[in-house]
């Protein structure tokens, strides 16, 4: 039986020592907020570190102290008795630099100004993550993952790790994720930037300031992101051309209202789901890290050759892919998949035959599940091997 | 995980099996749950890939320890073309292949040698069932004519014509009848046919 792993505090750890970013800049001093779920074995040889995507944070299973309803976003997947079963494994989930929920990014002071960052938080990349991370792993005394995991932006981290930091790491663990966004998926992207930027209430970033929050822009934002993690069908199945029934409305409507307020229950949900994110995002954060997808491209300094890039590579991999997924497509899944075969990787490829779209990957299909639960369990068995009898 | 040997292992599998060499990198198409990657990894020090379409195949390799990409082989093996490999073996499903003379070709460029197995379409029995006026019902292929997945049957004379015609020459081959070795006219008494070949 799977199990929650019940109520969580997150830990938070300060690094003192300047992280130098791929931009050039550098970080003196930072701070990490990270969740940590089952024990480390004796050996160290058992830790899964999970990285979260865009919106999400180091709150991956359990839940939240004081708050029942704050459950970790990937708490099917991780757990006693779920495929990362954190009775074999210690699972390590962490917020990423430049984000909201914790680690060091543009709402936390400047020490320079004594003011919040705002746009003044440098531009960070999924390798500058990976190598907070790796700092973090220090920290903990792990020296080498049984597994780096991650889907969608967190599966480009997973990636990331194993190209920086092939020793450090058994296996690479990535789903729903690409070697590089396509021009289309920057596009999405900076239509969101854009709804943020040109809004009134954004001062150029300085929002914090002026006591104001461009919650327009970031609803725009998440409306349109929402729209591309999910599928076709699966927008038809769930919300089709059903009208918006209003409060007083006895039945299910059948008229238009020829008017542009709320007609559609899909424009409902869309405005629901971009107001409820509006009141906990920031703004920041949202273009460091559509700027961070943006910019991961790792066989960018190999002549595009993705093949060269992944050489160092050493460890074990697990790639997966969703059928219904057009945000990141089984295609750009397989071309990781074609240069890990090119080195001669062990790698394990997976294409679930699923109708969610993007959003699958944070949803308990049954396959994928049996999938993730199956490597997991030749994990454990690489690392009962080693252990001295 | 339970170890595959080569006592369980289906007897075209075992068969071909003995004909790899240990270490060799192999990858088997149409892998199903996994077995004979399994006991090559275990037995000869073998490394390789199956190639499985169905999920519950894919998730079967994953629960063996078993490297499987999830592809259907009649999509092109374009994914395979960076990495030569010393055998690629397709077992008892290229009569199920729509673009048979592809799946040939491509096998042959992504492998420097590549193993098939098939149902021999002229056992003897199947005249038999012909004469009496029904299609052929075999172990080897225990479907009727309505339900069979199979496209592209043949006989051992007509696999050997298509081998010849794609530049391909056979380098050893093997008659077996219910996984026994079958030497004395095979064409009529083999129920399947083992074949190993490269390019010219």
């Amino acid at each position: 039986m799977s199990a929650s792993v019940g109520v969580v505090i997150p830990k938070r750890l300060r690094f003192e020592s300047p992280l130098a970013l791929s931009s050039g800049a550098s970080i003196d001093t930072y701070e990490l907020v990270y969740e940590t779920y089952g024990e480390l074995n004796a050996a160290r040889s058992n830790a899964v570190l999970v990285c979260h995507a865009l919106n999400a944070s180091h709150h991956v299973a359990g839940i939240a102290q004081g708050d029942p309803n704050d459950v970790g976003w990937w708490d099917n997947m991780v757990g006693p008795g779920k495929p990362l079963d954190t009775t074999r494994f210690f699972v390590v989930g962490v917020n990423n630099l430049g984000s909201c929920f914790g680690s060091t990014g543009p709402m936390s002071v400047n020490p320079a100004t004594g003011k919040a960052y705002g746009p003044d938080f440098p531009v960070v990349t999924v390798e500058d993550w990976v190598h907070a991370q790796a700092r973090l792993a220090d920290a903990l005394g792990i020296e080498r993952f049984a597994a780096v995991m991650g889907g969608s932006l967190g599966g480009m981290q997973a990636l990331a790790w194993s190209m920086l930091y092939p020793t450090r790491l058994a296996h690479c663990i990535a789903i729903a994720t690409a070697p590089k966004l396509s021009a289309q998926n920057i596009a999405f992207n900076e239509v969101a930037r854009r709804a943020i930027v040109t809004d009134p209430d954004f001062h150029e970033g300085r929002f914090y300031e002026h006591g104001t929050v461009p919650a327009r822009g970031l609803q725009v934002a998440r409306m349109i992101g929402h729209i591309t993690y999910l599928s076709d069908d699966v927008m038809a199945e769930k919300f089709g051309r059903t009208l918006r029934r209003h409060a007083h409305d006895t039945a299910l409507r059948s008229d238009y209202q020829f008017t542009f307020d709320v007609e559609f229950e899909i424009e409902s949900y869309l405005r629901y789901q971009g107001e409820k994110f509006s009141r906990y995002f920031d703004a920041n954060t949202y273009l460091l890290i559509t700027r961070a997808l943006d910019y991961f491209d790792p066989a960018r300094d190999h002549g595009g050759n993705l093949a060269a890039a992944l050489a160092p590579a050493q460890c074990d991999f697990l790639l997966a892919s969703f059928s219904t997924d057009w945000r990141f497509a089984p295609d750009r899944t397989r071309e990781i998949v074609a240069a890990l075969l090119a080195n001669r990787l062990r790698v394990s490829y997976a294409e679930i035959d699923a109708p969610h779209g993007h959003d699958a990957f944070l949803l308990d299909d049954r396959r994928y599940h049996a999938l993730l639960k199956a490597y997991f369990d030749r994990i454990a068995a690489g690392i009962d091997a080693k252990v001295p009898a | 995980m339970s170890g595959q040997t080569v006592s369980t292992l289906r007897p075209d599998l075992a068969e071909i099996a003995s004909w790899i060499e240990p270490g060799a990198r192999v990858l088997d198409l149409g892998c199903g749950d996994g077995s004979l990657i399994d006991f090559l990894q275990r037995s000869k020090d073998c490394s390789g890939y199956g190639v499985e379409i169905a999920d519950e195949r894919v998730i079967a390799c994953a629960r063996r320890g078993v490297d499987v990409i999830q592809r259907n082989i009649e999509a092109g093996l374009d994914m395979f073309a960076g990495s030569r490999f010393d055998v690629v073996v397709l077992s008892m499903a290229i009569q199920a292949t729509q673009h048979t003379e592809r799946v040939l070709r491509e096998m042959s460029q992504v492998g420097v040698e590549c193993i098939v197995s098939f149902p021999n379409f002229g056992h003897w029995s199947h005249a038999v069932a012909l004469l009496r006026g029904r299609m052929p019902v075999s172990q080897e292929m225990p479907y009727r004519w309505y339900d069979t997945p199979n496209l592209h049957l043949s006989t051992l004379r007509d696999f050997e014509a298509l081998l010849d015609a794609l530049g391909l020459v056979v380098t050893r081959s093997r008659f077996m009848a219910h996984g026994r070795a079958v030497s004395f006219m095979p064409g009529l008494r083999c129920t399947q046919a083992i074949y190993r070949f490269r390019s010219r």
